[in-house]
């Protein structure tokens, strides 16, 4: 096996093994979703009504909407839970151990990526499973089709996470994530309600939202789930992709250690 | 200097702060160099940017004859580093902590096994492969780390402050380990450190003050008839 492999392949095992021994937060990025979809939804069917609306091809339920967008909010946490782990790492040193590896910085850092995506991956799938014991169940194929379109929403918004942690300087608590980045990332987005729904109330909120990758993340994962594709918004989520990466990777920029000293 | 350590006109600022101004030193292969400085000296900044973590400005960095700057994969594969803060994942144990780097440096199977457990052997802790690394003592924990740092056989060990937060005994028995490293296996070794009780009159000796080198020599000659602790401070005018 290559040098390259063998290094993704022991990012991602050690990523997988953090995981395993941080069983709290696997229950805590299931329970989450699922208050949302047993609960939120609940109370909000009879309040919000739905149109028939792409991808779906008939009436559906608030439950079976909020499915998609509650797989971005998985791994929207995981990528920010990723950055808070990334900021501890940096300090208390085992990211430099990574970054001194003889491999490229750039492939380095996607692999830690890779490795932090699969594991929000199992989580959606163990989220989806509790969902279809619950009867909010997707047609049988959407399950796979929506496996590469996960994959880029989780990469992109791990990218975010790798982003910010090297950004911010140090990262005390979860709290100013929380504000300025899960929540209006999450609530300005088509997770909880369909655009057209967010107009009804103000144009500009609906432009914001169209505007939030997070927005087009989900919209791929609806349409990928029931089979269908959806061009301009797996676009829109590559290109953030790209965007937060190479802000990632500028931030990881060892010539940039100056003014991360500096602070 | 075609292997061993080679520093030249290193100079580096934070901001308006002069870290390291014109930074130069050779250690040849097999030696042992301790660079001595006290605490703000610019050992760190020194050692991100022998590491690659940070990019300096100026200056030329080769590493076991390589260079940092422009062959940086090349020079990396050749250097083990012990990190001052602990670098070990506390929640593996020994062996997979090992694994793991092993792996970032491409190697795996029954040829990171056998590297392995020479690493672990050499630092005296092979019994303990299996342990969780948080079950181990702090002297313990950096014996892990240097072990870990020669899995992949660097010819260049560097190590900052590899002994702060020890006791007495744990200190002595990590600076005779490293210095045995250097006269038996033939590694160049830049240890940095703020206590002169860990260099030797036969090691290399650089002390570093406010970001420039004010001695470079053997240990006994710098020191001539005072103790080094004496020289030190006389030399970085600190009071005794």
């Amino acid at each position: 096996m290559s040098a390259w492999l063998l290094a993704l392949r022991a990012i991602a095992w050690r990523e997988a093994l953090r995981f395993v021994h941080q069983r709290e937060r696997f229950i805590a990025a299931l329970v989450r979703p699922l208050v949302w979809l047993l609960v939120f939804a609940a109370g909000f069917r009879a309040a919000l009504g739905l149109s028939i609306l792409p991808p779906y091809q008939t009436y559906i339920t608030y439950e079976t909407y909020i499915v998609p967008g509650l797989c971005g909010m998985i791994l929207l946490f995981n990528g920010m839970q990723s950055a808070l782990s990334l900021v501890h790492d940096r300090e208390t040193g085992s990211m430099r151990l990574l970054l001194t590896a003889p491999l490229p910085r750039w492939y380095l850092l996607l692999c830690k990526l890779a490795g932090a995506t699969l594991i929000s991956l199992v989580q959606v799938y163990a989220f989806l499973a509790v969902a279809w014991a619950f009867d909010i169940t997707l047609p049988a194929w959407g399950y796979l089709a929506a496996l590469p379109a996960l994959m880029l929403a989780g990469l992109m918004l791990g990218a975010l996470g790798l982003a910010l942690s090297s950004l911010i300087k140090q990262l005390e608590n979860f709290a100013g994530v929380m504000n300025f980045v899960i929540f209006p990332m999450f609530f300005l987005s088509s997770a909880l309600y369909p655009l057209w729904k967010m107009a009804e109330s103000s144009e500009l909120l609906r432009d914001i939202c169209a505007l939030n990758p997070f927005t087009h993340a989900v919209e791929m994962i609806r349409f990928a789930l029931y089979l269908q594709w959806n061009g301009p918004a797996a676009l829109w989520t590559a290109l953030a992709f790209a965007a937060f990466a190479a802000l990632a990777l500028w931030g990881y920029d060892p010539a940039r250690g100056l003014m991360r000293r500096k602070g | 200097m075609a292997g061993g350590l080679h520093l030249e006109g290193i100079d580096y600022r934070f901001g308006a702060r002069q870290a390291l101004d014109a930074v130069g030193f050779s250690v040849a292969p097999g030696r042992f160099a301790a660079l001595l400085g006290p605490n703000g000296a610019g050992k760190s900044t020194l050692f991100a940017l022998l590491t690659g973590l940070f990019s300096a400005p100026s200056g030329t960095i080769r590493i076991a004859g390589h260079d940092l700057s422009r062959n940086p994969r090349a020079a990396l594969a050749r250097m083990g580093v012990v990190f001052q803060s602990p670098t070990l994942d506390l929640d593996l144990t020994i062996r997979q902590n090992l694994s793991y780097f092993a792996a970032l440096h491409g190697l795996s199977g029954r040829d990171a096994a056998r590297r392995i457990d020479a690493a672990l052997d050499r630092l005296g802790i092979a019994d303990r492969a299996g342990e969780k690394a948080r079950g181990l003592n702090g002297g313990h924990r950096r014996r892990t780390e240097i072990a870990r740092a020669l899995v992949h056989g660097p010819e260049v060990l560097l190590l900052d402050e590899a002994t702060v937060g020890l006791d007495a005994a744990a200190r002595q028995g990590i600076t005779d380990h490293v210095h045995r490293l250097c006269a038996e296996d033939g590694l160049t070794v830049l240890w940095a450190t703020h206590l002169t009780d860990e260099v030797q009159d036969t090691d290399r000796l650089i002390v570093l003050h406010e970001g420039r080198v004010l001695a470079d020599g053997e240990a006994g000659a710098i020191r001539g008839d005072q103790p080094l602790k004496a020289r030190f401070l006389a030399l970085t005018g600190a009071p005794a």
